[in-house]
């Protein structure tokens, strides 16, 4: 390492005290800054979870379609449209809703009931029990084995419900990429038994899923269905719409952005405030070094290190707590939803950074200004 | 002869503006040659810390010009007097400005640091200059835990570590009891001062005149001439 800047690291480091509250103030700003973020990110999938685990490359719906939840019912023969656009290799139905279970222990709970396309069973699930082709015994229905799991009572295969004063018949157990994020169970059965058991209005296609036969098909998919007045969108751009939702529509993403401030807030205030404290106690140091022909860049390279060492420790302090926060927290509760990925890890870097910068600036303008000559004078 | 070492003509230097400014130096006219050890005395006040500032570079006079080792230092932009002072000239200063974090040869290395050279070298070498002022076994150890004296002579071999031709002491008995003062300045003229070295000292201790060369008196921002060094 070159001299000058193990003289900033000695510096630095030797001064403990000062040294781990600059540490503690970034690593507890990236750790709540990571865990917000986290959170979001986490929520914002789950709201997708259905979109990721059916896997569809296009979904059709009407353009009032704000979330994959809240599908709305559109006409049978659009799904002979959607099949007869040129580019599409094949489209199906699906039924999304909600339904009212018995349990066995007479209890009541609410279930997400998704219907799949009879013929190709497209978008099943990856079975833990129970063979696929049982989906089409009499009364059938998938469970996921989820977060919400234990909402159905752990049932096994045979476990009998009522289902909108339906028999219901456990064939089989699965699992799927993303749980969901509104808390409930999810079963999986076919298209035409989910219309039988679940009331519905007259339009009963809550999605068309398409396959494109190449990339180059999707623009005039999407255009001849727009003609006929819905919408068509790949399922990058559909999880895009529902994360769109839920940061401009509802109030999570503002109060999210808003804790995510405050943290990065609390984070400048105790690192900017110590990092100049440490600049100001050692100021005469700096003006030694001034006068015995420093300059004015190796003392600003100095301080450069100093604060970009120890937001550098910060932030991989932070985010090594949150990760094993988040993994203590995903095994005692099955239902938190946080995510790190590169998003908000950059996220929460270009922060530190820019505390880093900031704690950093005010002290370079003290060192500048400061005249060795003072040194002399004492 | 030897060599002139600074030469300072008409040195003008003024604090603050209007009717609120004072003048620290007025038309100063220094000379110092190498080999010797000037003491630049006066009471508080009278401009003698004002005139080693600028005579080292640290202070930009209002008027007249320095000559150091023969370059007009004033005339040198910010970066190449900083690295001029790094070359020529070392500093004790009154207080010692010692850096209490890190050990007593590394406070003797920072000006090879600062030059560029590696951390480990400069160590290694600086612990040659703490072995003249006989503190080698000491050199492990932060200044904090070294007496006045000792604290000082690190100073001195902080300063001499980067073989600067001129010394600049600032009041170096300042903060020393009247025998320890004397021998840290009759080291520095037995094993410090040579004929390619000039040490300028500022001081009011009178119990160190007898080790100067020369004795310049300074009053009110003026010299006012040398008095005669009293014999031991």
């Amino acid at each position: 390492m070159n001299g000058i800047f193990l003289l900033a690291f000695k510096l630095l480091v030797n001064d403990r005290a000062k040294f781990s509250a600059l540490v503690i103030g970034i690593t507890f700003a990236v750790f709540l800054m990571v865990q917000m973020t986290a959170l979001f990110a986490g929520i914002l999938i789950r709201a997708s979870s259905t979109v990721i685990n059916i896997g569809a490359s296009m979904w059709v719906m009407d353009p009032s379609v704000q979330t994959v939840a809240n599908s709305i019912g559109m006409p049978d023969y659009l799904l002979d449209y959607v099949r007869s656009i040129p580019g599409v290799k094949f489209a199906v139905p699906l039924y999304s809703g909600a339904a009212l279970l018995k349990l066995p222990s007479g209890l009541y709970q609410t279930a997400t009931i998704l219907g799949l396309d009879d013929t190709t069973l497209f978008g099943r699930p990856q079975l833990l029990q129970g063979r696929i082709e049982d989906i089409y015994a009499e009364n059938s229905f998938i469970a996921v084995d989820d977060p919400e799991f234990s909402k159905l009572e752990y049932p096994k295969i045979g476990t009998r419900f009522e289902l909108n004063d339906n028999r219901a018949i456990i064939s089989g157990i699965a699992k799927v990429a993303s749980p969901s994020l509104f808390g409930m169970p999810t079963l999986y059965t076919t298209y035409y038994r989910a219309l039988q058991y679940v009331p519905n209005p007259r339009f009963t296609v809550s999605y068309v899923l398409v396959e494109p036969k190449s990339q180059a098909d999707i623009p005039g998919i999407k255009d001849a269905v727009r003609r006929l007045g819905y919408l068509a969108l790949t399922a990058d751009e559909f999880i895009a719409k529902i994360s769109a939702f839920y940061k401009f529509q509802t109030g999570i993403g503002i109060n999210i952005l808003v804790m995510t401030v405050m943290s990065f807030i609390v984070g400048l205030s105790i690192s900017g405030q110590t990092f100049y404290t440490f600049i100001i106690e050692n100021m005469e140091k700096f003006g030694a070094l001034k006068a015995i022909g420093a300059t004015n860049r190796q003392l600003v390279m100095m301080i450069l290190f100093q604060s970009g060492f120890t937001s550098l420790t910060g932030y991989g302090l932070g985010v090594g707590l949150i990760v094993v926060i988040i993994a203590i927290a995903k095994l005692r509760l099955p239902d938190y939803a946080s995510t790190i990925n590169y998003f908000n890890l950059s996220i929460a870097f270009l922060m530190a950074a820019v505390i880093s910068a900031i704690s950093s600036y005010f002290g370079v303008r003290r060192v500048l200004r400061i005249e060795p000559f003072d040194i002399f004078r004492g | 002869m030897p060599k002139v070492a600074i030469k300072a003509v008409g040195v003008v230097k003024t604090f603050g503006e209007g009717a609120a400014a004072i003048t620290a130096l007025r038309s100063v006219d220094f000379e110092a040659r190498f080999g010797e050890m000037p003491y630049i005395v006066g009471p508080s006040g009278s401009g003698k810390t004002t005139l080693l500032s600028v005579l080292s570079g640290i202070l930009r006079p209002n008027a007249g010009s320095v000559v150091v080792d023969g370059v007009d230092i004033w005339k040198l932009d910010v970066d190449s007097l900083a690295s001029f002072r790094l070359h020529k000239i070392g500093f004790v200063f009154q207080d010692y400005h010692l850096f209490p974090r890190l050990t007593t040869a590394e406070n003797a290395a920072i000006p090879l640091i600062v030059k560029g050279q590696d951390w480990e070298s400069s160590v290694r070498e600086a612990s040659k200059y703490l072995d003249i002022v006989g503190l080698k076994e000491r050199a492990g150890l932060p200044p904090v835990k070294l007496s006045g004296g000792e604290q000082q002579r690190v100073a001195i071999a902080r300063a001499i570590s980067s073989r600067p031709e001129i010394l600049i002491m600032d009041e170096p008995t300042a903060s020393l009891d009247g025998e320890t003062g004397r021998n840290i300045v009759s080291f520095v003229k037995r094993n410090i001062l040579n004929e390619n070295r000039c040490i300028v000292v500022v001081t009011h201790d009178n119990r160190i005149y007898e080790y100067a060369s020369r004795i310049i008196m300074m009053e009110d921002g003026r010299l006012k001439g040398e008095m005669s060094v009293p014999h031991s």
